[in-house]
């Protein structure tokens, strides 16, 4: 939809985002950062993971805590299968605010509450974890009934094709102008799509086997994700995926227009620059 | 150079400033009971739907001999700080009697071998604790449906309360643990009084004479060192009022997650 010109810039304003987008988006962000950071504080409480039904304690996968050394001294040491890393002062063992030895898994700045409770770590992650189940199902339902979702995110055949130009152009920064422009490019979709319809389904479902109530009742997430303790497993790294995939996104925004794109996000206008008379876009960067 | 080098300064000040109000905002938030009133509205939302999509008599996953945790971790109190409890536990258990009272038509009085005389129920399940971790093991207790019918609840019993002999750790050497759960939990075909683990008689550790198994929720619930049961309408009046010692702490009384 085309809004206003602005000539001088060459600059289209479209409108890009739905405000059900918009909201649903901006609900998310909150969400995942309350949900990451209290669920750091809940695995402080048992800073280990396994595979499998249960925890067999003496072969974790992943274990982060203190230990001293020969002359005494405590490190913080991460270990990931039959890899021991020191990793004092962010994992294991850290300060808290008042310059305090912190000797849980995950430092009090990354965690909520800043301070140890389980307890209270609890409140926020399922607490949240509704908010954010409620605004998924709403963002779902919009873009099935808006058709956002095959209009705007499933790539077509021949977008496929281009995955690997469209990945040289972004490490290049190269990013799309013109007609180009006015949709996402196939990484992109392709990204949205594995964290929307992957990676947050998959959060919610190896949530949901971590309960011993959903597990009576649904014992096939048992079959499938191959026990509670795998299942726990999958959460975390799926988190840290999605951490992942936040730093990337957060960088491209910046790197492709940072208030652009933000202002795309919060009203939903963003500008389409077009280069000259007849540029449709393309790599000109 | 001095106007830059104040400028610095201001921008530091400020940021500093900002950092603290947010780092002290947040502790405020995080901290507000009234923020923790409203985050746990949650607990009761999760309680209804569970129970709406996992059936009323919906069981626990039972696992084979060959998936039994080789090692059972032992959590909160292993070893009871009370004289009463040592005593008992010296002489083999054999003073222990189980207290079934409150609002009962006929409240018991069991010892161990009579307890053991009742019907039973032996099941392979997985102990998830709060903390993250799980464990299997091989339960066979009582199973308290039948006990309670034995008992006879009146009408208006709403909850079944657990009192256990062990003053936890880090509590008031005065405090018992206690724990609660609702009548519809407690008389699961799965719930039982649990006086045999793995085969051999329950450890002081696991809690001996007897532990509560209830399979759909989280460890803390499964009371050790149980002494009394009591049917209540209502456990407002007993503890800290919130149903359970970790309750009385913050925990929710629901742990089916």
């Amino acid at each position: 939809m085309r809004i206003g010109i602005e000539r001088a810039r060459r600059a289209v304003i479209v409108h890009r985002h739905a405000a059900a987008v918009r909201v649903t988006h901006w609900v998310n962000v909150v969400c995942l950062v309350v949900l990451l950071m209290s669920g750091l504080q809940i695995f402080n409480a048992h800073p280990a993971l396994y595979l499998g039904s249960a925890s067999e304690f003496r072969h974790p996968v992943l274990a982060i805590g203190a230990e001293n050394d020969a002359n005494g001294q405590a490190h913080g040491i991460t270990r990931l299968l039959d890899w021991r890393v020191d990793t004092t002062g962010v994992l294991g063992l850290s300060r808290d605010r008042a310059g305090r030895p912190w000797s849980n898994a995950f430092p009090p700045w990354a965690t909520i509450p800043s301070w140890y409770s389980l307890a209270e770590g609890r409140l926020w992650h399922f607490f949240f974890a509704w908010v954010f189940v409620l605004n998924g199902l709403l963002w779902l339902g919009y873009s099935l009934a808006s058709r956002h979702l095959w209009r705007d995110l499933v790539p077509g055949r021949r977008e496929l094709g281009r995955i690997g130009a469209t990945f040289r152009e972004h490490l290049l920064l190269h990013f799309p102008k013109g007609d180009a422009a006015r949709s996402y490019n196939v990484l992109q979709k392709l990204a949205y799509l594995a964290v929307v319809l992957i990676a947050l389904p998959l959060m919610v479902l190896t949530g949901l086997t971590m309960s011993p109530r959903i597990d009576a009742g649904f014992p096939v997430l048992l079959t499938v994700l191959g026990g509670r303790q795998t299942a726990r497993t999958i959460h975390f790294i799926t988190a840290f995926a999605l951490v992942g995939f936040v730093l990337v996104h957060v960088a491209m925004v910046v790197a492709s227009g940072a208030w652009n794109n933000l202002r795309s996000m919060v009203t939903g206008r963003y500008a389409v620059e077009y280069r000259g008379r007849g540029d449709t876009g393309g790599e000109d960067g | 150079m001095a106007d830059s080098i104040t400028g610095i300064g201001r921008r530091r000040a400020v940021a500093g400033v900002a950092g603290a109000l947010l780092l002290g905002g947040c502790d405020r938030i995080e901290g507000s009971a009234a923020v923790k009133g409203a985050l746990a509205r949650a607990e009761g939302l999760t309680r209804r739907v569970q129970a709406l999509v996992s059936p009323r008599g919906a069981l626990a996953r039972e696992y084979s001999e060959a998936d039994i945790s080789p090692e059972f971790r032992g959590n909160g109190t292993v070893n009871p700080d009370d004289e009463d409890y040592q005593d008992m536990a010296a002489n083999g258990f054999a003073d222990w009697r189980l207290e079934v009272g409150g609002l009962v038509e006929r409240p018991l009085h069991l010892s161990l071998a009579e307890l053991r005389a009742l019907p039973s129920r032996a099941q392979i399940t997985r102990h998830d604790c709060v903390e993250g971790w799980s464990c299997i093991g091989k339960w066979k207790g009582a199973t308290l449906g039948p006990l309670l019918r034995q008992a006879g609840l009146r009408q208006e019993v709403r909850y079944i309360v657990f009192h256990c002999a062990d003053p936890p750790e880090g509590g008031d050497p005065n405090t018992r643990y206690y724990e609660s759960i609702d009548v519809a939990e407690a008389v699961h075909p799965q719930t039982i009084l649990a006086y045999d683990m793995n085969d051999a008689p329950l450890t002081v550790r696991h809690g001996a004479p007897v532990r509560l198994r209830v399979e759909r929720q989280l460890g803390y619930k499964m009371a050790k060192y149980v002494m009394r049961i009591e049917a209540v309408e209502s456990f407002g009046g007993i503890g800290g009022g919130k149903g359970g010692f970790w309750e009385d702490r913050g925990y929710a009384w629901y742990a089916g997650i």
